[in-house]
């Protein structure tokens, strides 16, 4: 070698404690986070079901445990996830054949799976409680 | 100069392996999964909103329709697969330890899978009259 080698302008990995992550990866990691939350939620839509076979008793109960404070919690939290997961996932769908990718079209795509999560959530509640 | 055309190692061009055979796979059911739970989730969130409230006669009864069994089936199925390979893709990324990380995902695999069995046979006994 007879120059110093001139180290590469490469872009640098983002410092996490440091870096201000914009809008779409924080939308990214709550992509992670509601699906493991629909993971673990998945054992309430199986214990419906489960305790409809069971019988009336059992499905009595089940009714009385998701009629509770605590139930409803669990049912707006699975609703919000759900609603969030199906948004983002469709947005997913479409960087996967190569839409969207664009600054302008992911910050729109932002605000559109924000919208429609607390639209879909808030609309969904609105009717089941009517 | 051949070299400077091809990214793949002598190695693994010598082995015939290359990237896009089995991690695509992974890849490929996780979308089609994804893709099938678009519709299954807006007709499993209709489903729930129409029957908010209901008691255990009502759900039978719904339940009991050959349709509504099928696609209870498949968002059951479809759902729980997907959910058990999104997971893996979490623990292989977020567990460093590799025993620990191999034996997460066996865990995940068998609860979503046990999970998956339970819905749809309670759905099946609902379904025929119990």
């Amino acid at each position: 070698m007879t120059q110093a080698a001139k180290p590469a302008a490469r872009p640098l990995s983002p410092h996490l404690q440091v870096y201000r992550l914009p809008l779409a990866a924080w939308l990214s990691i709550t992509h992670r986070i509601t699906g493991i939350g629909l993971t673990i939620g998945t054992v309430l839509l199986v214990y419906w079901i489960v305790s409809a076979a069971y019988g009336p008793d059992a499905y009595g109960a089940f009714t009385h445990f998701i009629g509770s404070p605590i139930g409803y919690l669990l049912l707006l939290g699975f609703s919000v996830a759900l609603f969030y997961h199906l948004c983002n996932g469709i947005r997913h769908l479409f960087w996967d054949v190569g839409l969207n990718f664009e600054i302008a079209a992911t910050k729109r795509a932002n605000m559109i799976v924000i919208a429609g999560t607390i639209f879909l959530t808030v609309v969904a509640w609105l009717l089941a409680l009517a | 100069m051949f070299a400077s055309h091809n990214l793949r190692s002598p190695l693994g061009r010598a082995r015939g392996l290359g990237s896009a055979k089995e991690g695509l796979h992974h890849w490929w059911v996780q979308r089609l999964t994804a893709l099938a739970l678009i519709p299954l989730t807006v007709w499993f969130v209709a489903s729930v909103v129409g029957l908010a409230g209901s008691g255990y006669e009502e759900f039978v009864l719904w339940l009991a329709n050959p349709c509504n069994a099928t696609i209870m089936i498949l968002f059951l199925g479809v759902g729980l697969h997907h959910a058990q390979a999104g997971m893996q893709v979490v623990l292989e990324d977020y567990v460093s330890h590799h025993g620990w990380r191999i034996a997460s995902i066996i865990a995940v695999k068998f609860i979503c899978y046990g999970l998956a069995a339970l819905g749809i046979v309670s759905t099946l006994i609902v379904t025929f009259g119990g």
